[in-house]
């Protein structure tokens, strides 16, 4: 079985501030590590592995910073992975990032089972899994919560509906997005890391790809744009109370009875 | 495609020039300067560096034709033959935003014995709803309700298309969005139309940390999701002025390589989300016996009780009360905060509330920036005389 998983280096912390001056991002100091999400899929695609055999690769795209997150899943069971890098990527949006992605899976071969995480922490979108199985052509479920079962030729999963649970049998290939809570992703393993420094990280650009069209990847091939960013205004038509406790809990009160709640 | 082009010159100041790009994307290589892969394109290089220095080298855009994509089009979801309150909301945004840009307002609805639906729709402002309904489309899955709204939009051609942030949304309108390879924004909390129809999208990204202001100007239609609690949900209007058309799908339209083998409610607890009344704990409750007081006062206000994210990460409270940006999205008409300090993240998942009381400790916790009420004071104190004194005003009446 050939699974591949998709992954993204994210920053470091979401406290983030915008520059007033320049009104871009100040990035210095934020580090970047591995987008917690994809951890879970990482751990579920190893214990796949583990069960089942086969193999396991991981792909992510940006610049060549991000083969760190790379390693850190290679430390974690990932057998080969595979970085999508071209300058000509960057300013990629959903469309575009999915796009690359679903180029650079088909430059491996389209795997048996695909697995993301459920969203990533700096676009919260989970957009990107749904739209990668859309240019493959092939099914895909998000929010899976475990895998109860897995055949040659498919699988049966628990996926997390807004007031239901469902199970549902998906047929290979597939692409599913895997919920934080199923499984408790392993530390990456320090012995692993020795084992493995020599394993190479395959890097792509579009020159590789089946596609080459430019048009079609980073900004030019991203349909939306961003006008700008800003920080969320605080809503300042606030007022405050000071005083004993006594004091302030007959405010509340009296505020809670007027307002109806009591 | 575009990029920075760099016009090299001999005489130039390596240091200046590499504090002009927030991303270090800017190297100097045997005497010569060159833009890495981290550039995005931000164009600061060439507005404040060395004149004519850095160019951005763009390529034109092929534009499409913007006059045959229009009208608003909700993909309104169904669970059971209900349609959620999401989709009512986003009915009642869309409605305002086409009677402003005088464009008609459709929804698709997808299921298996939706039919009143129809009629339902009608009465909140819709012109036009398409019903596909088919014992096939009984449960979601994807291959078939993908194409069930591409047939919608190839249908109605509209210039947006909106849809609830669900875990069904957040699963269709990516993939559908990649089938007309145009522009989708997710979780969008403010939406307008603009000039040529474009559409003015805002979304929090970074964990609410920054707002995005998001265009999707040379494609259509322009896909967007929201969430739940967003917009406010409509009055159903008087007189229904539309039409409702069902569509038929081809067998093969119908097909998946999904079956559903269960679906089950999830043990039924009830979700913060819809509570009108929340009481939150936060950090300051130092011990999980403690929480009991914030219970009772919740209890005493027919409220319901909701953590932040170090309170879930302590298991006192249960992950599905987490308010915040890893959490849940609230807006209640009351909410009353606990020694809760306040966090971005915590704040993007409630500050849209009606009224926002804050106790807390510390003058100047950012949650008072937010709290129309804000109460300086320590909960320990303050709580249990509110319980005292609510159970006296009910206990006169009682004993």
């Amino acid at each position: 079985m050939r699974i591949i998983v998709c992954v993204k280096q994210v920053p470091g912390t979401n406290q983030v501030e915008i520059d007033d001056v320049t009104g871009v991002l100040k990035r210095e100091g934020v580090g970047a590590k591995m987008n917690p999400y994809d951890l879970y899929a990482i751990e579920t695609a190893v214990r796949i592995k583990e069960t089942q055999g086969g193999t396991v690769s991981a792909l992510s795209m940006g610049p060549m910073q991000a083969e760190a997150v790379l390693r850190e899943a290679i430390m974690m069971g990932i057998d080969e992975a595979v970085l999508l890098t071209d300058r000509k990527f960057s300013g990629s949006d959903v469309l575009a990032t999915s796009y690359t992605l679903a180029q650079g899976i088909k430059k491996i071969g389209v795997p048996d089972l695909l697995l993301c995480g459920k969203m990533t922490t700096d676009g919260d979108t989970a957009q990107v899994g749904p739209a990668i199985a859309e240019f493959l052509n092939i099914p895909h479920i998000t929010n899976v919560k475990a895998i109860l079962e897995i055949r040659e030729d498919g699988m049966v999963v628990e996926m997390d509906l807004l007031h239901a649970v469902g199970v549902a049998d998906i047929l290979f290939p597939c692409l599913i997005t895997i919920e934080k809570d199923g499984v408790q992703p392993r530390l990456p393993s320090y012995r692993r890391k020795l084992a493995m420094q020599d394993v190479k990280i395959s890097r792509y650009g579009i020159s590789d790809m089946e596609d080459q069209n430019e048009n079609h990847y980073g900004l030019e091939g991203s349909p939306t744009k961003v006008v700008r960013i800003f920080s969320p205004a605080a809503n300042t038509d606030y007022e405050k109370w000071h005083g004993s406790s006594e004091e302030l809990s007959t405010m509340l009160l009296q505020k809670l009875k007027q307002m109806k709640h009591l | 495609m575009a990029e920075i082009i760099v016009h090299q010159s001999e005489n130039y100041d390596f240091q200046q020039l590499s504090g002009l790009c927030p991303f270090n994307a800017i190297i100097e290589v045997d005497g010569l300067i060159q833009i890495t892969d981290a550039c995005r394109l931000c164009k600061l290089c060439v507005k404040n560096g060395p004149p004519g220095f850095f160019e951005l080298a763009e390529n034109a855009v092929g534009n499409i034709d913007k006059k045959q994509w229009d009208g608003i089009l909700v993909y309104v979801e169904q669970e059971f033959g209900s349609i959620l309150p999401v989709s009512l909301e986003i009915v009642g945004k869309a409605k305002v935003l086409a009677e402003k840009s005088k464009q008609q307002l459709s929804a698709i609805v997808i299921g298996d014995e939706i039919s009143p639906l129809g009629e339902q729709l009608l009465k909140y402002g819709v012109n036009q709803v398409l019903l596909y309904e088919n014992a096939a489309l009984k449960e979601f899955r994807i291959e078939p309700y993908a194409a069930g709204l591409e047939d919608g939009i190839r249908y109605l051609m509209p210039s947006v298309v909106l849809i609830g942030g669900t875990p069904i949304g957040r699963s269709l309108a990516p993939r559908v969005s990649a089938r007309f390879r145009t522009g989708l924004t997710a979780d969008c909390t403010f939406l307008e139309i603009g000039e040529e129809g474009n559409l003015d999208q805002i979304r929090p990204a970074f964990g609410g940390n920054i707002m995005a202001h998001i265009h999707t100007l040379n494609h259509r239609p322009q896909f967007a999701t929201v969430r739940h609690k967003i917009f406010d949900e409509p009055l159903p209007s008087e007189e229904p002025n539309g039409v409702v058309l069902h569509r038929t799908m081809l067998p093969e339209q119908l097909l998946s390589r999904i079956k559903i083998l269960e679906i089950r409610n999830k043990v039924a607890t009830p979700m913060i989300e819809d509570a009108e009344v929340l009481v939150v704990a936060g950090r300051a409750i130092r011990k999980k016996e403690d929480l009991k007081m914030i219970h009772q006062l919740a209890d005493l206000l027919g409220a319901q009780v909701a953590g932040t994210r170090s309170l879930i990460e302590t298991g006192w409270v249960d992950s599905k009360r987490q308010i915040g940006l890893s959490g849940r999205t609230v807006k209640p008409k009351l909410i009353i905060t606990c020694g809760v300090s306040g966090a971005i993240q915590f704040a993007a998942g409630m500050n849209q509330s009606e009224c926002i009381i804050a106790i807390n400790k510390d003058e100047k916790a950012p949650i008072f920036q937010i709290a129309h009420y804000g109460i300086v004071g320590d909960v320990y104190e303050i709580v249990p005389k509110m319980i005292r004194k609510i159970r006296k005003e009910a206990g006169g009446d009682a004993v």
